[in-house]
Parts: structure tokens; C-alpha cells; sequence
């Protein structure tokens, strides 16, 4: 009997269906929610893709960024500088948000990949570091203290309009609801677009190359060129997200656009506490992450000392995460990347 | 034709001098064992012809081509397929996995076109039944036949094995060197460290033997074995 290979798993093909059908009700969400959840979901989202790339950059590619705020900063800046300076639509220019972030990225890496471990970490944040000090320069953008989008910008923002008429709701309401659907799709792309490359024979190289570098080179794995193409993808989404996100707050400034809190250290929380290296993770974590922003959102300190807490309690009870305790006693994978051998001289020892 | 060169080789690591002006040539589908005692220099050897380790001076040329200065995923590429004497395997990957990662990429092909290839593999080395199992999870012998099979998975034209014999009964001994054989007889040239002698013996056609990083011998394995410098080095060894 001849050899088959299978990835899907019973489970897996269940969660398609769910998965299915919660596409459909989030993308209908705007249709029966109000403004407070569509604004909640909206931080979910961008959440969630950016732990979505922090996550190919450290689960798979072994890079630990701790600069990735300079790629939401860029980002959210290259929106800001083409609508207020080239009359850009917002809605446009948040793909040259990704592109900008694209552009610093290459030199960032040539930097970057000279440096290991802690190093490399150091190096990205200090490269943030940097970034923001010359944004703060910036004075048509309002240096050190930030600008706002031009009003009639977002009045007339690219589907706007037709938001308000079949809603049947007001202009502020109408772009949270654009915002929300961006996010959606780059959401869906983003873990789209991580499984489908987890699926090819570069996600194996990404895993060996994590796994053992110096084996993956000596059976023909291009290591250097998976940590630029792993390196380059986060740059761009997290780009994408920054200027997404931004577009929507429509107010920025190089101290919050450049947070190293906001962008880096809740996202690590996110991921650590989901489950690194896997693609359920950063969707567990980040729901995990809403819930307690929401509980202890009014006890200031308090909350980062729990979030902090809560991150280290797991690392030591469960240090792949909830999705990895879940789907270890389970053995569930809601995204299965295991090429399993079936068929052949297997069956034989089955039977 | 010979397929590998070296000439006048050397590698020092600080002040140790581990391969020591070594030249020397593998012609074309010949199977060359070697020998030395523990920290002769034997898988640094491997390392300066993989691409691993880079040498401090002198030339390798592998068909034809100076690849002194190649990386080792280049080199792979071009046809040279290694095991690691302390297993490497992927750990969070599967075994099949593993031949996967080595056959796309060594061989630059898509998985579907070598998903045959490296279940064939799998059935030669005895580790089909442990297809689907994690890497990580297997046992030392396993991981050492995972070696072989990840190796034969890139399909090369140079195999270099580094003491994969080691602890076999004498069945599975039978069995590895007759699956070496078979490799042998496709026409694959081999270069075979390794410390099984009778193993060695009954495949390879020539003999190195290495000495604090010098080749001190190389030939016939029958003359070779019977020099006195081997027997003073094997003294106590078995034969
Ligand atoms: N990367 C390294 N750095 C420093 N010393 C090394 C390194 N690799 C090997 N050596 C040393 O080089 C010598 C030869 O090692 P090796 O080539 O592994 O010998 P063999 O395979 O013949 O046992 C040993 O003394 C070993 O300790
Ligand atoms: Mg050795």
C-alpha cells in the first residue's frame, strides 16, 4: 500500500467549521453590537496580530524582540506624515504603514543578526530607543508632543459614508466600525497567512533551524535567509497593525506610538501566557489579556504587578502556555502543522 | 577522478593544533574509512569538508570545485550529506519530519515529490515504525539510525558517517552495514569514521588513519591494519 500524508486531525477539522462560523459572526458583529464592543474587539484584534508576529519572530524564528514597538511607531507615523502630508486617504496608507515599517526593518536586521540572545534583544529595543528620539524631531508631526489626523481626513475617509447609511449610525461610530472590519481582515491574514507558511517547507526549516541550527545548514536549510524572511513578514504586519491602529485612535505621539508597554511587554505577556511557538496561543492569550485589562483596568499598578505575576506563575507551572497545557492533556490542535505518515509498512504494524 | 580533495589542510583551536597539513583525496564512489584514537581529529575532519568549521588554511575542492570557502548549506547542496557523531536531531519534529526538512531542502524539491523517497529511507534504516514519533522521544540508537536516514534523505553524492555503529547488537550491526553497502553499490562515495572495525572492514576499500590531527596512513585496510603505528594506537583494541 502506498504512503499518505495527513495534517488534519478530526478535532481539526471541527474547529474549521467553528472557526467558520465565528468568522461570520465577527464579521456581522458591527450589525448588532454596540460602539463599546466594537471598540473592545478592535483592541483584541490588533492584540492579537501583533502577538501573532511577535510570536514568528520568537516561537518560530528564535528571535526575542523587544523592539517592536518600533515598528508599530513607524508605522502609525507613516500614516500620520502621508495623510498630513501627501492628503493621503488614511485607509491607503496604512499598506505604506507596513511598507515603512519594511524600510527601517532591513537596516534594523543588518544590525540585529550581528548580535545573539540578550544582545539581539537589547539591540532591538535600543534601535525603538532610537527611532522614537528622531521622531521627536519631527516637527510638522508635532515633535515631541504629537499631532492629530486633520478632521476632514477622517470625515472622509474611504467608506465611511456607506458605513453610516446602511448602519444607520453617526460618523465617529461609523470609523470605529471601519477600524473594526481592517482589523478583522488583517487578523485573518495574519493567522492565515502564519499557518499557510507553518504548512510549507519553509515552516519545517523555520522549526529546524529553531531546533538545531547547525544540523539545519548541514542538510541545506538557507538559516540566514529564514531569520530575514521571519524578521522582514513581523516588521510589515506589525507595521501594518501600528498604523491601523493609530488611524483609529487618530491621535498620536512618539511616547505612546514608540510604548514599549503597550506594544512589546503586553504582547510578550500575551504570547508567554497563551502558549509560545504555537498558533492557538497568541488567540487564547490575548482573550486572557482583554479579560484582565477589563477586571483590574481601575486598580492602576496593581494591574501590571498581576499581569507581571500572572506571566512569571505560568512560565514556571506551564511553560508552554495555556494552549500548551490544554492541548498536551488533549492532545487537541485547533491548527495542526504535524505531517503524519500513514499507509505503507505503517498500516502493516496497525492492524 | 577524485570527487574530494584536500590539500594541505589545517585547523588549530587556540593553541591545539587539531588538523595538522592534511592532503589527501577520495576519488569517485570509493568508500574510505578512518581511524584514529579519541580526539585525533577525525569529526573535525568532517567539519572542515561539511563546511561547519571553516579551516585555518589549505584548499578542499569537492568535483572540482574549490569550496574552501562555501557554506555548509551550500556544500549540502552540492552533494555532501553528513551524520553528526552526537546525534542533532530536530527535537520537536517528527522522525519523518525530519527527512522532510532534509530532502525539500537538500534536494530543493516540494514534500509531495519526496514523501516516497523518505519513507523508503525509513524502511531501510529500520525506523518506519517510528515515523510519527518526536524526535526528541527516541533513544540513543534511534537517533544515531536518524542520523543515517536524514543524511540519505539529501540524497548525496559524498555520505560522511561519523560513528554510527557504536553499541549495535550484533544483528543490527549485520543489518547497518549491509544497508551501508547497498548506498555504497548506488554508487554514493562514503567516507566512514568509526571505531567497529570489523564493521569498517567489510565495506570501506581504503583506510586514513588519523594522529593528533596527522594522516600517519593511508590504503589498502589490510596493510594498514597490519602497520606498526596502527598496532601501537589499536594496542588493546580489537581487531
Ligand atoms: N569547537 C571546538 N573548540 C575547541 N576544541 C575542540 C572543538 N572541537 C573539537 N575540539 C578538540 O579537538 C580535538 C579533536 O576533536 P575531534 O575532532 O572531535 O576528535 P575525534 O573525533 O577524533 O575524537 C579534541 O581535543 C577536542 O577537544
Ligand atoms: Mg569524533
Amino acid at each position: 500500500m502506498a504512503y499518505t500524508v495527513t495534517t488534519q486531525t478530526p478535532a481539526s477539522r471541527i474547529a474549521a467549521i467553528l472557526g467558520a462560523l465565528a468568522i461570520v459572526v465577527l464579521v456581522a458583529l458591527p450589525f448588532f453590537a454596540g460602539r463599546g464592543t466594537i471598540q473592545d474587539m478592535f483592541f483584541i484584534l490588533t492584540m492579537l496580530v501583533l502577538a501573532q508576529f511577535w510570536n514568528l519572530l520568537a516561537g518560530y524564528g528564535g528571535l526575542v524582540s523587544i523592539g517592536q514597538q518600533a515598528f508599530v511607531g513607524v508605522g502609525a507615523y507613516a500614516l500620520f506624515g502621508t495623510v498630513i502630508l501627501w492628503g493621503l486617504d488614511p485607509v491607503p496608507s496604512i499598506l505604506l504603514a507596513g511598507v515603512a515599517a519594511l524600510v527601517i526593518a532591513v537596516p534594523t536586521a543588518f544590525f540585529a543578526f550581528r548580535l545573539n540572545g540578550a544582545y539581539f534583544a537589547i539591540g532591538t529595543w535600543v534601535i525603538a530607543e532610537v527611532v522614537r528620539l528622531l521622531v521627536a524631531q519631527w516637527k510638522t508631526l508635532g515633535g515631541g508632543t504629537g499631532t492629530s489626523l486633520p478632521r476632514d481626513a477622517t470625515r472622509d475617509m474611504w467608506f465611511v459614508e456607506i458605513i453610516e447609511e446602511t448602519l444607520g449610525v453617526r460618523s465617529a461610530a461609523a470609523r470605529d466600525i471601519l477600524a473594526y472590519w481592517l482589523a478583522l481582515i488583517l487578523a485573518l491574514a495574519t493567522i492565515g497567512g502564519v499557518y499557510w507558511l507553518l504548512r510549507t517547507r519553509r515552516g519545517l526549516a523555520l522549526a529546524a533551524v529553531r531546533d538545531n541550527t547547525e544540523a539545519a545548514k548541514s542538510v541545506g536549510v538557507d538559516a540566514g535567509r529564514m531569520k530575514w524572511i521571519v524578521f522582514l513578514t513581523s516588521a510589515f504586519g506589525t507595521g501594518l497593525a501600528g498604523g491601523l491602529i493609530y488611524m483609529q485612535k487618530a491621535r498620536i505621539s512618539p511616547d505612546a506610538a514608540f510604548s514599549v508597554t503597550d506594544w512589546t511587554a503586553y504582547v510578550i505577556f500575551i504570547v508567554v501566557i497563551g502558549g509560545i511557538g504555537t498558533v492557538e496561543g497568541p488567540i487564547i492569550g490575548v482573550l486572557v489579556f482583554f479579560a484582565l485589562q477589563s477586571l483590574l483596568a481601575d486598580f492602576g499598578s496593581w494591574y501590571l504587578m498581576t499581569l507581571g505575576v500572572l506571566a512569571i506563575v505560568i512560565m514556571l507551572v506551564a511553560p508552554r502556555g495555556l494552549w500548551g497545557l490544554l492541548s498536551e492533556r488533549t492532545g487537541l490542535h485547533l491548527f495542526p502543522i504535524r505531517r503524519r505518515l500513514t499507509g505503507g509498512k505503517l498500516t502493516a504494524s496497525e492492524e | 577522478m577524485s570527487i574530494l580533495s584536500l590539500k594541505n589542510v589545517s585547523k588549530s583551536f587556540g593553541a591545539l593544533t587539531v588538523t595538522d597539513d592534511a592532503s589527501f583525496d577520495v576519488p569517485q564512489g570509493q568508500a574510505l574509512g578512518i581511524i584514529g584514537p579519541n580526539g585525533a581529529g577525525k569529526s573535525t575532519l568532517f567539519n572542515l569538508i561539511t563546511g561547519n568549521i571553516r579551516s585555518d588554511q589549505g584548499n578542499i575542492h569537492f568535483q572540482g570545485r574549490d569550496v574552501t570557502k562555501v557554506s555548509a548549506m551550500e556544500r549540502c547542496l552540492t552533494g555532501i550529506g553528513r551524520s553528526f557523531q552526537i546525534p542533532q536531531p530536530f527535537e520537536k519534529l517528527t522522525v519523518y519530519e525530519n527527512l522532510l526538512v532534509a530532502a525539500t531542502h537538500g534536494r530543493n524539491l516540494s514534500e509531495r515529490d519526496v514523501r516516497d523517497d523518505c519513507a523508503d529511507v525509513l524502511e531501510r534504516t529500520e525506523l518506519i515504525k517510528r515515523a510519527n514519533v518526536p524526535a526528541g522521544q527516541l533513544s540513543l540508537l534511534e537517533r544515531k539510525r536518524l542520523e543515517l536516514s536524514r543524511a540519505m534523505a539529501t540524497q548525496p553524492k559524498l555520505l560522511l558517517l561519523d560513528e554510527i555503529a557504536g553499541g549495535l547488537t550484533e544483528g543490527e550491526c549485520q543489518a547497518l552495514i549491509r544497508t551501508i553497502q547497498d548506498i555504497h553499490a548506488q554508487g554514493v562515495t562514503i567516507i566512514w569514521i568509526e571505531h567497529v572495525l570489523h564493521a569498517l572492514t567489510s565495506v570501506v576499500e581504503r583506510l586514513l588513519v588519523l594522529d593528533f590531527g596527522k594522516v600517519i596512513g593511508l590504503g589498502d585496510p589490510d596493510e594498514i591494519m597490519a602497520s606498526k603505528e596502527v598496532q601501537e594506537i589499536y594496542l588493546g583494541i580489537e581487531v
